[in-house]
């Protein structure tokens, strides 16, 4: 497997499992008993999701498999934007968040569907189903608190002013991206920026909030530069392969 | 116009001969509270139950299992959203019903404050908690109120698979190494005795067994359903190679049944009373989650009402989901509804 393609599926796999297990963290605390089913069901979604690009990412070599991928690697090997690894915070935090990776990761997956790689556009078109769904769940509760009360509002522009900053390493490219064979991913990063605009300034239209026009400056998480949250994430799910190693579970 | 008593002896006929209860009829009043108090109590232990196991989710060892576990607290939290609804059905709001849990009026099963403290627990979880909740529930099933024993149908479908879940979990660590079955003999000599407590006390010092066998709301006597759990269990236990910690427990060939040792009612009744390990957490968890929930609820209720009289401050979205169908073959179409001008260029 060219290097390009292994560090790109890794990128793929790692953003939807540090994102499923943070919304993990909610499972039993949610808002409401629909919410936390909810949310269980998206973090299970991005978390099968990430298997999938695991398996494929491990499939060559004899000695690795998603879970070698998955627990055995530290915080400088993680290729996840930095956006999946921040806190929940509150409900605002948490739904911003999704909302904005998902409504870029529906159009991400759009293209992938038609990628050159085959398995890469199996597991895309699979999924791009399940981000259809995180991608109107999200924009539904983006509205609702942003337009619901005085204190809601409030609670969506403060998670605003902490996320939109991780926002622009969505559409820089990593070197590995540049190097990827023309065709795996059909449509550069830069160039999906203008479609997840689009959706951005209409949801938050309709919830009444502001398109931030600082720049999402924030970058690194793709190559491995991370927040100092991942590597308490990664010490909390890599506990019991890192205390027992070897071991079947 | 019936008189009070024919409706109750016209009920308990219907009763007699294995008619549901349906939420439109006449119900004696202590029939009423006496179930509202089970399925709530069952409903609450459902959510309440989702906090020792959810403890684990960040920290299962491998994918496969993170997903398992992750779909098993969802399965819970789907009981728990039945449940709270068939007890809708006989007057009283999920709210008060939460209200009833948060002020300690309502109990939920005793178990659920137990610590889970190694991954060997979220085996014995399965195995035994699961495996005890399945044989209470079975007989639910028949239960003479309708919305509430058609709950349990669908319940104890999946309780059953993660029953497996959990067992599966064990056989994987007492195969695996020295540690790993340390940590199986652990977890099981801390569940077990809790795990026979949950068939609730003994024969002779149940209070509403009687009239909950009469109403058949109940079916079978607590003490009936211990001796089944530690009939098959204690099988399980040799098939395992672990040890259940009861040095009183024997085959006895007169009746074919195990004999078991004495229970610590003590301690049950500690745990009921509150002074359970992790009551005070459990409970805390379920008033935090609420009440750091209020204003994401309020905010839902406000946006409709607005919605509702046309005073958003943003215009409602033309396709929330984004992904509308299009054209006669299904296909989905992002860009073209996302009020984008550009042509999706690799669509379907």
């Amino acid at each position: 497997m060219l290097p390009s393609l292994y560090e790109y599926l890794l990128y793929l796999g790692d953003n939807t499992l540090i994102l499923g297990h943070r919304n993990s963290e909610w499972c039993g605390h949610g808002p409401a008993l629909e919410l936390d089913i909810a949310l269980t069901n998206i973090s299970l979604d991005l978390i099968g999701q990430a298997r999938l690009y695991y398996q494929y990412a491990a499939s060559e070599t004899a000695w690795q498999s998603e879970d070698t991928i998955a627990y055995l690697r530290d915080a400088h090997q993680f290729r996840n934007l930095l956006l999946v690894e921040q806190p929940n915070g509150d409900w605002a935090h948490t739904i911003l968040r999704q909302f904005l990776f998902s409504s870029f990761q529906h159009h991400l997956y759009n293209y992938l569907r038609e990628s050159s790689d085959p398995t890469i556009a199996a597991i895309s078109n699979k999924s791009y189903k399940e981000v259809a769904y995180h991608l109107r769940w999200s924009s539904e509760w983006v509205i609702r608190m942003g337009d619901g009360t005085q204190e809601s509002h409030q609670r969506m522009l403060t998670a605003l002013e902490d996320l939109w900053m991780f926002t622009g390493e969505f559409f820089l490219p990593a070197p590995y991206e540049d190097q990827l064979p023309t065709g795996i991913q059909p449509l550069p990063a830069p160039l999906m920026q203008g479609f997840w605009m689009d959706r951005i300034k209409e949801v938050f239209s309709a919830a009444g909030l502001p398109v931030p026009a600082s720049p999402g400056f924030q970058s690194g998480g793709k190559t491995g530069r991370h927040t100092e949250y991942l590597g308490y994430v990664l010490a909390e799910m890599q506990f019991l392969q890192r205390a027992y190693p070897g071991s079947n579970w | 116009m019936p008189t009070e008593q024919t409706q109750e002896s016209y009920f308990q006929d219907k009763i007699d001969r294995e008619v549901r209860i349906e939420p439109t009829d006449w119900m004696p009043d202590n029939y009423r509270k006496a179930l509202i108090r089970q399925i709530s109590q069952h409903a609450h232990s459902e959510i309440v139950g989702m906090l020792p196991e959810a403890n684990w989710i960040t920290r299962a060892p491998n994918l496969k299992r993170k997903a398992a576990l992750l779909a098993k607290v969802q399965d819970e939290a789907g009981h728990g959203l039945y449940l709270y609804a068939a007890c809708e059905t006989l007057g009283i709001t999920r709210d008060e019903l939460y209200e009833q849990l948060h002020s300690g009026k309502a109990k939920y099963s005793s178990i659920f404050n137990y610590p889970t403290l190694t991954w060997a627990d979220i085996g014995a979880i399965g195995w035994l908690v699961d495996g005890a909740a399945i044989m209470n529930q079975v007989p639910l099933c028949r239960a003479s109120y309708g919305p509430y024993s058609r709950a349990m149908v669908r319940i104890c479908k999946e309780e059953s698979f993660h029953q497996r879940q959990g067992f599966d979990i064990m056989l994987t660590l007492c195969r695996g190494t020295e540690a790993q079955r340390g940590m199986a003999q652990d977890a099981l000599n801390r569940w077990w005795w809790p795990s026979l407590m949950m068939f609730g006390p003994r024969d002779d010092d149940s209070p509403h067994s009687a009239q909950s066998m009469k109403w058949k709301i109940k079916r079978n006597s607590n003490d009936e359903l211990r001796q089944r759990f530690v009939d098959i269990t204690t099988e399980q236990a040799q098939f395992l190679g672990i040890s259940i910690p009861d040095p009183e427990l024997a085959l006895d060939p007169e009746t074919g049944h195990y004999r078991y040792g004495a229970i610590n009612w003590e301690e049950f009744k500690a745990i009921i009373a509150g002074q359970g390990p992790c009551n005070r957490q459990r409970l805390e968890a379920r008033k935090t989650a609420w009440a750091d929930g209020a204003w994401v609820r309020e905010a839902a209720l406000a946006h409709s009402q607005k919605r509702a009289a046309g005073t958003s401050a943003g215009a409602p979205l033309a396709d929330p989901s984004g992904v509308a169908r299009s054209g006669p073959t299904g296909a989905t179409s992002a860009e073209t509804n996302l009020s984008n001008p550009q042509p999706a260029p690799y669509v379907k």
